[in-house]
């Protein structure tokens, strides 16, 4: 049992094939996390006990022949800005470092009735705000590629235990491109679902209007088979949507000679790495080769995106975070004598510095005299980025970009200039603008062997065109996705 | 151009408090993200409604019928100061 490379798939058809255990699976992986994530640091809290009871209630389930799930006995590791009932959920910040919810995301309700095993939560920035994981409260989570670099962010942690296998597959949000962009970085395959598509009940807020649950796997086989289980439409989250539910493994291994794909040239110029954009190209020419049509398009909207999510984002924020008072739950002073000097103080030691950034930016552009200089302005500019996506839908079946302009960097490269951090996401943030799906996948390597990634849009609630593609582009290249892990 | 002023008024609207070192540093990190902002000044945006959400959902209901809830325990459960089955704050009204 290779548990390095092992799939969701392999792992599902082993279990129904009796040729290994959930308990077995289970232990396989918490040796590795117990060998290799002192350095890696992918997990914040990691749930051995809990998870090694799962295993042992799913193997017996099976052996009694009672009913089992869709992904009965597969592990799974979950960001933590994602309510675990019981168990602590910290958005990798002091002000939550001992909050522990009273109920469960619907998705995790999902994922226990599909028989899951949950392994631990996985560090993040603090309450996803960021590119590196380096914002995190906790601790630092290592690239396994290259431990001197990050991993992206801000599921760093998720998809850097994806990638060093301490899991087949694990849970993220995406806001700006926080799953996409470290499934670029770590070798993954990372996917951020329509907005709408999954619920955000239980998900930490940061800005409700972009904020999805995403999923990071090896293969876009099993982040097909994961999103079997996440999607779908939930009475307790009112922005989602009451969309037919569907088989994502039906888009597997299809002919994909007839889909029309859109190239923007904005995405491919200057500010792309040469490296990076010579592995998009020829992933271009060899979808040309294997016969879609392939068009470069122009995207006008595309230098106004970052512009438009970091106010709406940053004003949604501002309002998400006001809850943090250190009166119901989270972080509260032990320095106060009058009520406001206890949020002042609860606050203002509880929140981390990009959290603080992004707090006061979005107060500035939603305050008295700059709400319709910034906010509103970005709300209409929003429009038109979300009419210029439906438009070139309605011509191609997707679109293909870098998922980011570079490869994984090293730590503290960002950390002066938060600009500089910000304008890593210029091509991950129009989707979550939009509300679109898209997937990152790797398809290949620089000279420093670090994985780069290649984004995949597709039009509302066509992950399926995404998958097609994706599943196609993985097959014919047949790339290595496991980091060696015994250099470090 | 932020100045010193308006980054402690929006401190102050925030709820946080700023060290000397975090105002100035606050300053120019928001103008600098402002300033970037500024591209969008180069649209014309007349007669573009906002758009605050990209989902089809408007004005979802459900019925008015009592569901399962939290208990008062587990409601309380994470509050730091609490007793009597609430949450203990401090005097608003004198």
């Amino acid at each position: 049992m290779n548990i390095e490379s092992m799939t969701i798939k392999e792992i599902v058809d082993g279990l129904n094939e009796g040729k290994f255990t959930s308990v077995e699976i289970t232990k396989a992986y918490i040796e590795r996390i117990e060998k290799y994530d002192t350095e890696i640091g992918a997990f914040i809290t990691v749930l051995k006990d809990d998870a090694l009871k799962q295993a042992e209630e799913s193997d017996r389930r099976r052996k009694e022949g009672k009913e089992i799930g869709y992904l009965e006995g597969v592990p799974v590791a979950i960001k933590d800005n994602i309510c675990t009932k019981g168990t602590l959920t910290t958005c990798a910040s002091r002000m939550l470092e001992d909050f522990v919810p009273p109920y469960d995301a619907t998705v995790i309700e999902k994922l226990k009735e599909a028989g899951c095993v949950i392994i631990g939560k996985t560090n993040m920035d603090e309450f996803a705000m960021g590119g590196s994981t380096e914002t995190s409260y906790m601790k630092k989570t290592r690239n396994p590629w290259d431990t001197n670099k990050v991993p992206g962010g801000s599921s760093g942690g998720s998809i850097a235990a994806v990638s060093a296998s301490f899991v087949p597959f694990a849970l993220g949000s995406d806001t700006g491109g926080s799953v996409r962009q470290p499934a670029s970085y770590c070798g993954t395959v990372g996917l951020k679902p329509t907005y709408g598509l999954v619920s955000r009940y239980g998900l930490i807020a940061y800005a409700s209007s972009l904020d999805q649950i995403g999923v990071a796997a090896k293969t876009v086989e099993d982040v097909a088979m994961s999103l079997n289980v996440i999607a779908g439409h939930d009475e307790k989250d009112t922005t989602s949507r009451k969309h037919e539910k569907e088989d994502y493994t039906t888009y597997l291994n299809k002919d994909i000679k007839d889909m029309k794909i859109a190239v923007p040239k904005e995405f491919l110029g200057e500010g792309v790495n040469p490296e990076v954009k010579e592995k998009i190209e020829n992933t271009i020419s060899m979808l040309k080769d294997m016969g879609c049509t392939v068009d470069e398009i122009s995207m006008s909207t595309s230098q106004h995106a970052i512009a438009v999510y970091y106010i709406v984002a940053c004003a949604e924020a501002s309002s998400n975070l006001a809850r943090y008072d250190g009166i119901r739950f989270g972080y509260k002073t032990s320095n106060y004598e009058t009520l406001d000097e206890m949020y002042l103080n609860s606050r203002s030691e509880g929140f981390g510095e990009e959290v603080k950034r992004r707090i006061m930016l979005g107060t500035y552009v939603l305050s008295s005299g700059y709400y319709d200089a910034y906010y509103k302005k970005a709300q209409q500019v929003r429009t038109l980025i979300i009419k210029e996506y439906e438009e070139v839908f309605k011509n191609y079946d997707v679109i293909i970009t870098p998922t980011a302009p570079t490869t994984a960097f090293e730590f503290g490269k960002c950390s002066e200039n938060p600009l500089e951090m910000y304008l890593n996401d210029i091509c991950t943030v129009p989707v979550n603008v939009a509300g679109v799906p898209a997937m990152s996948l790797n398809v290949g390597f620089d000279n420093n062997n670090m994985p780069i990634g290649l984004q995949i849009i597709a039009d509302k609630f066509k992950e399926g065109n995404i998958i097609k593609l994706g599943d196609k582009i993985e097959k014919e290249l047949k790339l290595n996705n496991i980091p060696n892990m015994e250099v470090k | 151009m932020i100045s010193r002023e308006e980054v402690l008024k929006i401190a102050s609207l925030s709820k946080l408090n700023l060290t000397e070192e975090e105002i100035t540093k606050y300053q120019t990190d928001l103008n600098s993200i402002l300033d970037y902002t500024k591209v969008l000044d180069e649209i014309d945006i007349s007669n573009i409604n906002p758009s605050a959400t990209t989902s089809d959902e408007t004005n979802v209901f459900r019925k008015d019928e009592v569901k399962q809830s939290l208990t008062r325990q587990e409601v309380l459960a994470n509050a730091k100061d609490k007793d009597y089955g609430c949450f203990f704050v401090k005097k608003v009204v004198e």
